[in-house]
């Protein structure tokens, strides 16, 4: 090809905000290059300082989060976070946002959230082993839902199933907070060696830096800027800045890097994610404090005449940058050959300290690396709390429609959008492949897959309660990191850390950073007095669409760990005859309840209040309890409370049960959503080992049935038909789906 | 028993198939990649669900272009057992080792649960450690699983005995739930008329280990190791 010389656009302060760089920062970026940057320089610039790239608007706040533990090996800062799990094996995870893409385009934005979060995992490594999803959309009778949905969990289904890891788990909820802008939150989890872990820490002046995967073209140029944004009316223009995924060469990307890793020819290694060759080349010269030089006519390119601004902004999918080891370039472009993917040696590092950029003799860019990578602004944005919502004054009668029976009731709660059946979601996904898998979400309180090879197995869960956080942020944090905690307990599994997905609106109003920080603050404490530390995560801010903001929406990705993986419990009654216990205190907190949403039509009162130190205690005895096999099943108690998850239990079973020690209750003690608590059932012969085991761990224990029969037999005399609770359950989504229901 | 197993750019059942195959078998299969030219001397050759060729193009239709496919083919004629699951058999059928074809889905959605299988013909180096008729519960996951073939095949399929496999509600199931892609007669799996071939949509391999929750593919593997041990 002959050298062209591409001439770029003069750089000026409009250009500059045009890019989202503010003026103030503007001034800054001129200080620090000292002198007027190249139209290359500012995309590049604009891209490592944007909100997704430089966490400038959190940064202060994700220092509060407690991030070691004896078990921890890496924490937040690499592609992803990684922890022991015995054996010489680490678990390596992350959870990962894609909203913006996926409302502006949901099949290709949540198809290319999966990949990338994929990338983050293996990219250190490890072999995917699983993939959970947070989804979030709008209400059901807004006119984009459905179609989001669609296209959501299909982009989603799409990718996994193709890259062949499994989707075992995960939550979908609907708001109407969500209409203008959904959220799609991506986790992966992988196994790799302890002693086979890479990271992006580059080393070695001269070492080549070689591109693999597939070739660079014009999508996804200025993702990250893009997803740094508020939506307005014309967000839908912005569809071209949505990547395209090809989950084949994803997959083909995996086998040729963990091929590679079996060798010792790589030095250090990083995808390309969001501002793609820009960030991965500046981060791991920058944490290596070096330079690097490029040539950029060398970049595998689907398209002809790209110019260095495209090629480094680009945010093609399925693409590595890998620093070598001298001397190794023939014996990995043999793994890439074999797998038919690109390759290629672009460049290589130097003790210049410069990011260099060439095309064709040309010079595009040259710019001190440091500054780009660690003085990107930093802002302690004003905060302003959340007041705390006031208690409620409703007596039993006003909490109890005298239209509606206890059976009517919970027949519209299990069918209400956020409890019914997700059954049409999670059978588009491949949860299986992999021959691992003891238990999906629905089937357990946290998913189970079998660590390949090993009798191990993790659980996995993610969790959140955004109407919690946004009546107060700090209970509301707090919730989130107990409830997986919970989650992850219930199965029998010891909890080990969480990563952690930071959904918010526009950080620059006080209100909405007062929620961060807030939240922040919550999850702090929990994870601090849980031993549940943070180990990797990702801020999604500006999720507003016209000035309105999300929910609060800090989603909790947790990861456990059981020695033996055949001993997880599921939440299904298991025999007739089990003795039904609930584990913890109930007072009947009504505030915020979905009970209060969905049949008051209130959204009203305090959140739940956490009790950490009692959620440790009860989580500790029902894992003992479950590690010793006195367990048949195992349920948290959580939205809907106590009689919702009773119904959960009998409509994964088939099997109803005689709720005798309900007798009395009030509507608040049955569907109040206190938190710390779970719902276990016993063999008769093992209740009073379980009940003296709960005494002398100082955990409130109550019998409140007997497994059997096909209803639930309500308190009052009432019978609840399990078959009918399950049709109501299982029809909504389907119904709606079709178009059948608003 | 000696076994292969091959690999496509795309495969994702064939570690799956080859835990499932060494565990019944006591011996590792052979890993056999695409652009290979030689195949050990093997008595049962699986070609694993996955995702060959990212789907490109047609399901299985590149993958039964690649050269160990013509090694497949020649072992095949030899009486070899080859079966094909999910991919598998998207892959044999499109290199004409079976007839008829596997179309979208009548929901036009991909498909991830456990069905009930009747198992028709026992009569097989694959299925004869089940009973005739029994019903079993073995996962699919796939998108393009319903099977179609012309009037004339079906009938001599139907009447040679040649359907191994039909999917049947499983207790609990309704009639109408119990065929996950509309599959013309229910067809979930086929022999070829020595019955040395076996093309099926669900995967045994994930019923196979306790931890599945479900061993009703155990047999199956069984069948392979009575048979050709």
């Amino acid at each position: 090809m002959s050298a062209t010389s591409w001439k770029e656009p003069a750089v000026t302060e409009d250009l500059a905000a045009e890019h989202g760089i503010k003026a103030d920062e503007y001034v800054r970026l001129l200080e620090i290059v000292g002198r007027t940057p190249t139209f290359t320089e500012l995309g590049i610039y604009s891209v490592m300082w944007s909100e997704h790239c430089s966490y400038k608007s959190s940064r202060v706040w994700l220092k509060k989060f407690p991030t070691k533990a004896p078990w921890v090996i890496c924490g937040p800062g690499e592609n992803a976070g990684v922890i022991d799990i015995g054996d010489g094996q680490a678990a390596i995870f992350k959870m990962e946002s894609h909203n913006h893409p996926s409302y502006i385009e949901p099949f290709q934005g949540a198809a290319t959230g999966v990949g990338g979060i994929l990338r983050d995992v293996f990219t250190m490594g490890a072999r995917p082993m699983a993939n959970l999803n947070a989804l979030r959309f709008g209400e059901p009778s807004h006119p984009k839902t459905r179609q989001l949905v669609a296209g959501v969990v299909s982009g989603i289904g799409h990718y996994g199933n193709c890259v062949g890891v499994p989707t075992v788990g995960g939550e979908t909820n609907f708001h109407k907070a969500y209409n203008g802008n959904c959220l799609v939150n991506a986790m992966t989890v992988g196994i790799a060696d302890q002693d086979k872990i890479f990271y992006s820490k580059a080393a070695g002046i001269g070492n080549p830096v070689v591109y693999v995967g597939s070739k660079t073209g014009r999508d996804g140029i200025h993702g990250a800027t893009m997803s740094s944004a508020e939506f307005t009316e014309d967000s839908e223009a912005k569809r071209p800045t949505v990547q395209v995924g090809d989950p084949f060469t994803e997959k083909l990307l995996i086998e040729a890097c963990l091929e590679l890793m079996n060798t010792d020819a790589i030095q250090s290694i990083q995808d390309m994610g969001a501002a793609g060759l820009t960030s991965s080349s500046v981060e791991m010269a920058g944490k290596g404090g070096l330079g690097i030089e490029l040539h950029l006519e060398k970049v595998p390119q689907r398209e002809v005449g790209m110019t260095p601004y495209e090629i480094m902004l680009s945010e093609s999918q399925e693409r590595m940058l890998i620093v070598l080891k001298p001397g190794h370039e023939e014996e990995a472009r043999a793994i890439f050959d074999k797998w038919e993917l690109d390759f290629a040696v672009i460049g290589h590092l130097t003790d210049t300290g410069h990011f260099v950029l060439k095309m064709d003799g040309t010079t595009y860019c040259d710019l001190e690396l440091a500054p780009l990578f660690d003085a990107a602004p930093l802002y302690h944005r004003p905060t302003e709390p959340t007041p705390t919502p006031a208690e409620l004054d409703l007596d039993e009668d006003e909490l109890w429609p005298e239209d509606l029976s206890l059976a009517d009731i919970l027949a519209k709660l299990v069918s209400c959008p956020d409890l019914a059946s997700k059954r049409w979601i999670w059978q588009q996904y491949d949860s299986q492949v992999g021959a691992d898998t003891r238990f999906i979400s629905g089937q357990s309180d946290a998913a189970v897959v079998r660590v390949h090879g090993t009798n191990k197995a993790l659980a996995m869960s993610s969790d959140v309660t955004p109407r919690y956080c946004f009546a107060d942020p700090v209970r509301g944090g707090m919730q989130a990191v107990a409830e997986s905690y919970r989650n992850v307990s219930a199965v029998g599994a010891l909890p080990l850390a969480i990563t952690d997905n930071m959904n918010f609106g526009n950080p620059e109003k006080p209100r909405i950073m007062g929620q961060f920080a807030g939240c922040v603050e919550g999850m702090a404490e929990a994870c601090r007095v849980l031993d549940y530390p943070v180990v990797s995560g990702n801020v999604s801010l500006y999720n507003e669409t016209n000035g309105e903001g999300i929910l609060p929406t800090p989603t909790v990705g947790g990861v456990g760990l059981l020695a033996d993986g055949h001993k997880a419990v599921g939440l299904g009654f298991k025999n007739d005859g089990d003795v039904i216990l609930l584990v913890g205190e109930t007072e009947g907190h009504l505030g915020q309840s979905l009970y209060l949403r969905e049949i008051l039509g209130l959204e009203a009162g305090p959140a739940p209040a956490v009790d950490l130190e009692a959620e440790k205690r009860h989580g500790t005895f029902v894992r003992d309890s479950i590690q010793a096999g006195l367990i048949t099943a195992s349920h948290d108690v959580s939205d809907g409370g106590l009689q919702v998850a009773l119904a959960e239990m009998a409509m994964a079973s088939g099997k109803g049960a005689d709720l005798a020690g309900l007798d009395g209750w009030h509507i608040a003690e049955l569907f109040g959503e206190d938190q710390g608590r779970y719902v276990l059932t016993v063999k008769p012969s093992d209740v009073e080992d379980v009940e003296a085991k709960a005494a002398e761990a100082g955990v409130t224990l109550t019998r409140i049935g007997t497994v059997g029969g096909d209803s639930l037999t309500a308190p009052g005399g009432h019978a609840i038909s399990v078959a009918a609770l399950v049709e109501a359950n299982e029809s909504w989504l389907p119904a709606y789906m079709e178009g059948k229901l608003g | 028993m000696k076994s292969a197993v091959i690999v496509f750019p795309g495969s994702n059942c064939d570690r799956d198939i080859a835990v499932a195959l060494e565990q019944a078998s006591g011996r590792k299969p052979h890993m056999a990649f695409h652009k290979d030219t030689e195949l050990p001397d093997v008595d049962v050759i699986a070609v694993p669900g996955g995702f060959s060729y990212g789907d490109y193009l047609r399901c299985g239709a590149m993958a039964a272009h690649s050269p160990i496919m013509k090694l497949v083919k020649e072992r095949a004629a030899k009486g070899v057992r080859v079966v094909g699951i999910c991919n598998g058999f998207q892959i044999i059928a499109e290199a004409g080792l079976l007839p008829g074809a596997l179309i979208r889905n009548k929901s036009l959605k991909y498909v991830c649960r456990t069905v009930g299988l009747t198992v028709e013909n026992t009569d097989s180096d694959f299925t004869k450690k089940y009973a005739k008729g029994q019903v079993i519960g073995i996962p699919v996951g796939h998108g393009e699983g319903n099977y179609v073939a012309d009037e004339e095949t079906l009938k001599r399929l139907e009447g040679e005995g040649l359907v191994a496999f039909r999917y049947a509600a499983l207790p609990g199931q309704s009639a109408d739930q119990a065929n996950p892609n509309g599959a013309t007669n229910d067809i979930a799996g086929i022999f070829n008329a020595q019955r040395n071939v076996l093309g099926m949509m669900p995967h045994p391999e994930r019923a196979f280990d306790p931890l599945h929750g479900n061993i009703d593919g155990r047999a199956f593997f069984d069948s392979l190791v009575e048979s050709l041990s």
